[in-house]
């Protein structure tokens, strides 16, 4: 077995595989090459300037971060001045990031964040909040999205893999959203998150018998976010039961049957029958889902775009925004590739942990 | 050599004998889906194809969504038509890109035309627009009487004390749910085209029109601030509807009687006047630094590439008369570019429902900064002002804006001024 797999294979495997090699190298690997390269320039979208290399300047622009000590404002007797609740009172952060020449490193630099410590203020800097903040909400979205998701498909396959009258029409309403497209669920959804006269509020409000004050969904920075994680996990667990009832269905009834014989209760049989036979379909789920949840776009798009205060912002949303709406091709792609890496390395994490250990 | 002459010479005769001696100019529209626009603008290209034996104007029309990109992605290509047409704030920045060349038509051709419509940048003018549009505050007799209000005018707009009393006045009455709609559901353009004229009133800007090189101390100076804080209010002071304004609401919500006044569009106008019967368009308030109101919208414009600018140019020219003006003013509602056309029209003729619209053009109008930076300046605007609404803290929020749109500037090398 010198030779190689690979060179044994026959010619017309190589044609068939061809055209969708072509495909993906010029949709996907070339363009992932180009935004490698521009990340490192000052490319625009339309411009009569020369682009210009500028190394790492764009990658610092965007995760650039600072500590702030901030003492509390004294009065002349050196007392801190506390405003009526007793809480001292600070210098605003536009004091040291603005034109100081005491601190030329922040300069340009925004709060992220901050706390008390003892009387003085910690505040974390950083050069693009946005970024930050769209960072911050796709892992939310990320880590509430695939186990719930992933969950949530699993119990709907469990339910409809019975062999029951009508099954199908089961099977059916479960797969329906994803059919749609996404930007039409999307819009519904805006109608049934609506403010005044919304769906989802007049059905709260009947429940609690007219006690639930309405609620802007998708206008407050506090419930924006969960709105829409609510709404896509909706959206697409249908595709993923899919998948897992596809592995349900490869689970040979003889175990079950010899589970039943040996007096396994419902649980025991799903503990030790069904979930090592889903083993390969879970690792399946989890990474699709994994990588799904943070290419999300579509909904921020339509329902939100990245508003209220930030409160839904996310990565590929900013990346479009930059790169298109504001013609910065560098800025975009510079988040195209820090997506990656993050997408590469925890599927990465994903397939280790997976792995079949011997 | 010689036989390739000759065969050039023989597919030349063929031509001629096979298609008329016009050539052909490819244009591309905006309009797409508006039946009655597409059938005004196709009625230019009708008439001028058969005045004249030299030159034959194809029209092809986009949607106005997908129109900006699409003419992006052709100029990419290299593959633009020769008569486009572009939002007026946005022409320098094709102009500047090298999209669009000078439009080469006589100055006595747009003598009388309104400012708004002019499309100058560098010195030269790049596009000229067959009319302009204009914003004002619609208000009912009826609600302006109950209240006890002044009717303000051109010559004497209503102070912001003034203006912050109708609208406590309308709050109180508790007949509203609103007091103002500034429609806030309307994204994109309408927030700097509507909004940013009550920056400017103010006393600030969105750049520094002296040298179009920052923004510091005109988008976060004092008078921003001011701005800034009087703009919060109004949502967190419950007087207006915020960014999650319903869509219908801003269609339907002043005819419905929600709201006792609205921030809107001389293209609303018709379709309010319909229902209501006693309305009113008054000017924009004047918060100290006169009464201001944004101008520019579609123009005509020929691309750099385009090899027969002459005829692209004459085509232009042909549209710009003033029964083309007028048609486009009656069929859609807009305002006209120059005065005998205005005179033609039903609406802003003397006398006229609409009449007040071409006079706060006139009057009121300023231009969206002229500069190629402005497309990004207004997408960073129109955040700063999103957040605003939403309750950010206005000085970090006015901080973060000038921030962005100078580092813009700067990496665009100041966009050439």
């Amino acid at each position: 077995m010198a030779r190689s797999r690979l060179t044994e294979s026959n010619a017309a495997g190589w044609g068939f595989a061809l055209p969708a090699f072509a495909l993906v190298a010029t949709f996907i690997i070339l363009p992932f090459f180009f935004a490698f390269a521009f990340s490192l320039t000052n490319q625009r979208l339309i411009s009569p300037n020369p682009t210009e290399y500028v190394g790492f300047q764009n990658y610092r622009n965007l995760l650039g971060l600072g500590l702030l000590r901030i003492a509390p404002v004294r009065d002349d007797a050196g007392e801190i001045v506390r405003d009526a609740n007793g809480a001292p009172k600070y210098p605003r952060v536009r004091t040291f990031t603005r034109n100081n020449p005491d601190y030329p490193q922040y300069q340009g630099m925004r709060e992220w964040f901050g706390w008390r410590s003892g009387d003085d203020r910690v505040v974390v800097l950083a050069r693009d909040v946005i970024f930050m903040k769209a960072l911050v909400n796709t892992l939310i979205f990320v880590a509430v999205v695939a186990p719930v998701q992933g969950g949530l498909a699993l119990v709907l396959a469990l339910l409809i893999n019975q062999k029951l009258r009508g099954i199908n029409v089961f099977r059916t309403i479960y797969f329906m959203p994803v059919v749609v497209s996404i930007v039409v669920v999307s819009l519904l959804w805006r109608f049934i998150y609506d403010g005044n006269d919304g769906l989802l509020n007049n059905i709260i409000g009947a429940l609690t018998f007219g006690l639930f004050e309405p609620r802007d969904w998708l206008g407050d920075p506090g419930t924006a976010l969960g709105a829409i994680i609510a709404m896509s996990i909706w959206q697409a667990v249908g595709f993923h039961m899919v998948i897992w009832l596809s592995g349900l269905q490869t689970i040979p009834p003889t175990l079950y049957e010899v589970a039943r014989i040996e007096g396994a209760n419902a649980w025991q049989t799903f503990r030790y029958v069904t979930w090592p036979g889903l083993r390969n379909t879970a690792i399946l789920v989890l990474i699709v889902i994994t990588m799904q949840a943070f290419a999300i776009f579509a909904q921020i798009d339509v329902m939100t775009n990245g508003g209220p205060l930030d409160s839904t912002q996310t990565l590929v949303f900013q990346a479009v925004e930059r790169g298109y709406g504001k013609q910065d091709i560098s800025g975009g792609s510079v988040i195209s590739v820090i997506l990656f890496l993050i997408v590469l390395s925890i599927s990465l994490l994903q397939r280790w942990l997976t792995r079949e250990r011997h | 050599m010689k036989s390739k002459v000759l065969f050039a010479g023989a597919v030349s005769v063929i031509f001629a004998n096979a298609a008329p001696a016009q050539t052909e100019l490819t244009m591309w529209y905006h309009g797409a889906g508006n039946e009655v626009e597409s059938r005004l603008i196709n009625q230019i290209v009708d008439d001028f194809n058969a005045s004249q034996s030299d030159w034959a104007v194809a029209i092809q029309s986009f949607p106005q969504e997908s129109y900006n990109d699409s003419v992006v992605a052709a100029a990419l290509a290299g593959d633009l038509p020769d008569i486009i047409d572009v939002d007026g704030p946005v022409m320098p920045n094709w102009a500047w890109s090298g999209y669009m060349q000078p439009l080469p038509i006589d100055e006595a051709a747009y003598a009388d035309f309104l400012p708004g419509p002019r499309g100058v940048w560098d010195g030269k003018l790049y596009s000229i627009g067959l009319w302009d549009a204009a914003v004002a505050l619609y208000a009912r007799q009826s609600t302006i009487d109950a209240l006890g209000l002044r009717v303000p005018t051109l010559d004497n707009p209503w102070s912001e004390d003034e203006f912050m009393a109708a609208l406590d006045a309308a709050k109180a009455s508790g007949d509203f749910e609103y007091a103002l709609d500034l429609g806030m559901a309307w994204t994109g353009e309408w927030y700097p085209y509507a909004f940013s004229p009550f920056l400017q009133s103010f006393g600030g800007d969105i750049v520094d029109r002296s040298t179009y090189k920052t923004a510091e101390g005109v988008l976060n100076g004092d008078a921003a601030i001011a701005f800034g804080e009087w703009w919060q209010n109004l949502f967190q002071g419950g007087y207006a509807p915020g960014t999650s304004q319903d869509p219908a609401d801003r269609d339907r919500g002043f005819i419905e009687g929600k709201y006792a006044f609205g921030w809107n569009g001389n293209w609303a106008a018709v379709a309010h006047m319909a229902e209501v019967d006693d309305m009113l368009f008054l000017p924009a308030p004047d918060f100290g630094n006169g009464s201001t109101i944004g101008a520019a919208s579609w123009q005509f414009g020929i691309s750099a590439s385009s090899e027969h600018p002459d005829g692209a140019a004459a085509f232009i020219e042909f549209a710009l008369d003033d029964k083309y003006l007028a048609a486009f003013s009656d069929g859609i509602g807009l305002i006209p570019s120059t005065p005998s056309a205005a005179a033609m029209t039903e609406n802003y003729k003397a006398g006229g429902p609409l009449e007040v619209f071409f006079g706060l053009s006139e009057a009121q109008a300023v231009l969206r900064p002229v500069t190629p930076g402005y497309v990004v300046a207004a997408k960073v605007f129109e955040k700063a002002l999103a957040d605003i609404a939403n309750g950010a803290d206005v000085a970090d929020t006015l901080d973060a804006a000038v921030d962005e749109i100078n580092a813009d500037i700067e990496r665009n090398g100041g966009y050439g001024h």
